[in-house]
């Protein structure tokens, strides 16, 4: 996978730098996870536990940090390697940000919880989740495999939970319309699906990183904005309905 | 030890018998008395109780053969022979190989990638640095994946032989279990919430039926009439239900099975045809040349197309006909097929249309009720597709009628 260096001791430092990409995806995919699962079945314990995992993708991307910064100041990298370090640090930048995303959903458990919203709202959540959370998987298999010829499903992905997180907007601006006393969970509601749409961002942001490491060219830039939010006001929602 | 003794007698079964018949010939010939004989006979089974050394040997032999025949034995081909997900790798956690059912289950996997950068769940990473810092000899842990499917493991990794500087890690299947305890939970959730409606309706009319409308024979028609349509959708939404519980508890797809498209999508546009009828649609048919074989499970691909045909039959019954084309899509990212259903009805709103494949969300609560639907349809065909790999596409423009396209990739 990785050219093979006359110091062997380089292609360990490069190896674990990427080990500690993988280690931290694997604690930001789990946290979006339990945040959402404690979202939706209303477990303020689980949230806790999300809030508390916060700290190890923080100590992750220092880590990351220091080592990248290291193996630059003594190995002097060039092209791919110097490509994968550079890579690195954006990674665990994006992953850094997964987290706090996802903490920022589990802090908001409570809030919400306190009366019982609609189900079907849940369930749209859950849904926005999920695509988000396939999304930020299939990237960081991808930057196992390094296959990035096919790296295009993640713009399509892209666009799928842009359209899922407008027509949530949309149904909570309707609960909201509907009853004062929802407006409350709604905004918090209407916060957790943008931090999960923004987890979505990341990914992508994330892909483009992992095809620059690989092929040495930036991603072709015709990502368009599917996010509709913009356009949709109170008064047009009052005349459709 | 009697179990040895009668063992060793067992064994020197010919030898005892041929001393004994000498014993007797004797006794019957030279004419020895019959004190003679008995000792001359209990000397005779003392000594094939004795071990035979020569037993020993053999014993040696053939595990000496057993050794070599498992030293020949090559690793590759009992990873192969292992039901369960099996991977072995290095001291680097680089996968050196894989067998069939982890490249089913996991896809994506091959020889030289790093293992903790596939499987990265921290109790995953937590027992390969175990393992691999010599800390234990083997780990077990349990190991859940989400997403697409939902599955659960225990996995445990271990050392293989000494010296060899390779390890082994198996995963064993443990979704089912999981799985049930989730059903159980999932069917009361939906149950209970989408049960309650035509069930308290129902309980409304006896009510009434008791009281008010005790001597009605008109209201009484009418209201039987309406009881027996609740429970008809109590029926319907009950199994279906089942059916996605069912589904849900099938991790993935058996490999090796293909399904003839043209034959599945004609079967269900025979099947449908007394509902086309019913609604005055027309289906008609457009489909490509050649023969239309994606890998798959047929009857989960008949009911996908059923489902998507039912709703466009009946949601697009006012366009007048359905379209139900297959054509070979190689123009996207991976080749397949796709399987394009096109009702000229009334179409879907853009915003619902990320949302019509979630539980129970309903674009018009009325309509569904009337169309006998259980909200449940496009749910189970996602679920269906979700094990295929395979992509659903919804397209639609208000007034123009709605397209449903199923992409399957080819194998």
């Amino acid at each position: 996978m990785q050219s093979v260096h006359i110091v062997s001791a380089y292609d360990e430092e490069l190896k674990y730098l990427s080990k500690r990409i993988a280690a931290m995806g694997g604690h930001a995919e789990r946290m979006v996870e339990q945040a959402v699962t404690a979202l939706v079945n209303a477990d303020p314990g689980l949230a806790e536990k999300v809030i508390r995992d916060d700290a190890v993708l923080d100590e992750g991307q220092r880590e990351i940090d220091d080592k990248a910064i290291i193996i630059i100041a003594k190995r002097q990298p060039m092209a791919t390697d110097l490509r994968e370090i550079i890579g690195a640090i954006r990674i665990s930048a994006d992953l850094e940000r997964v987290g706090d995303l996802g903490k920022n959903v589990a802090k908001r458990v409570a809030a919400v919880t306190d009366g019982r919203q609609p189900t079907s709202l849940f369930r749209g959540l859950e849904a926005l989740a999920n695509l988000a959370l396939t999304q930020l998987k299939e990237v960081l298999d991808v930057y196992a495999s390094r296959t990035v010829d096919k790296i295009s499903f993640v713009r399509d992905r892209d666009d799928q939970i842009d359209a899922m997180y407008t027509s949530l907007f949309r149904e909570l601006l309707t609960y909201m319309m509907e009853d004062p006393r929802n407006i409350t969970p709604c905004t918090h509601l209407l916060f957790c699906a943008k931090n999960i749409e923004r987890i979505g961002d990341h990914a992508t942001n994330i892909a483009e990183t992992i095809y620059y490491i690989v092929t040495g060219d930036q991603m072709p830039a015709d990502r368009p904005k599917g996010d509709k939010t913009d356009k949709i006001s109170l008064s047009a929602d009052l005349t459709a309905k | 030890m009697a179990q040895t003794l009668a063992a060793r007698l067992w064994n020197s079964r010919w030898l005892l018998a041929a001393g004994v018949i000498a014993v007797l010939i004797a006794f019957a010939f030279a004419g020895i008395s019959a004190y003679v004989l008995v000792p001359a006979l209990l000397l005779l089974l003392a000594a094939a109780m004795l071990p035979a050394a020569g037993m020993r040997q053999s014993a040696e032999g053939a595990a000496a053969i057993e050794a070599i025949g498992l030293q020949r034995l090559s690793g590759e081909y009992l990873a192969a022979a292992v039901a369960d997900p099996l991977i072995i790798f290095d001291h680097a956690a680089t996968i050196v190989h894989a067998n069939a059912a982890a490249f089913a289950a996991f896809g994506g996997i091959a020889p030289g990638m790093s293992l903790p950068l596939k499987f990265r769940a921290p109790e995953m990473q937590a027992l390969l640095d175990n393992v691999l810092s010599g800390t234990v000899a083997s780990d077990v842990v349990d190991y859940t994946e989400k997403l697409p499917v939902e599955r659960a493991y225990r996995v445990s990794a271990s050392s293989v032989g000494h010296g060899t500087d390779l390890y082994v890690l198996v995963f064993k299947d443990q979704s089912e279990a999981r799985r049930i305890d989730r059903m159980r939970a999932d069917f009361i959730a939906n149950a209970s919430h989408e049960l309650r409606t035509p069930l308290a309706s129902i309980a409304g009319f006896i009510e009434t039926l008791r009281g008010p409308a005790r001597n009605d024979p008109a209201a009484r028609e009418q209201f039987l009439q309406i009881m027996q349509n609740q429970t008809g959708r109590m029926a319907r939404l009950i199994d279906d239900l089942l059916s996605l519980s069912r589904l849900e508890m099938k991790p993935y797809l058996k490999p090796g099975t293909e399904v003839d498209l043209r034959q599945t999508v004609d079967s269900v546009i025979d099947s449908l045809a007394p509902l086309a009828r019913e609604n005055s649609v027309v289906i008609e048919r457009d489909f490509a040349f050649g023969p239309l074989n994606v890998p798959g499970d047929r009857d989960e691909l008949f009911q996908v197309f059923e489902n998507l045909l039912e709703n466009a039959c009946k949601y697009g019954q006012s366009g007048g006909r359905v379209v139900v084309s297959i054509a070979r899509g190689d123009d996207g990212s991976e080749p397949g097929i796709d399987v394009t259903i096109r009702d000229f009805g009334p179409g879907i709103p853009e915003e619902h249309i990320p949302r019509i494949t979630e539980r129970f969300y309903r674009i018009d609560v009325e309509t569904s009720r009337t169309q006998k639907g259980t909200g449940l349809g496009l749910s189970i065909v996602k679920h269906i597709l979700t094990r295929h790999n395979a992509r659903l596409t919804i397209k639609s423009e208000l007034g123009q009628g709605a397209a449903f396209s199923v992409h399957l990739p080819a194998a």
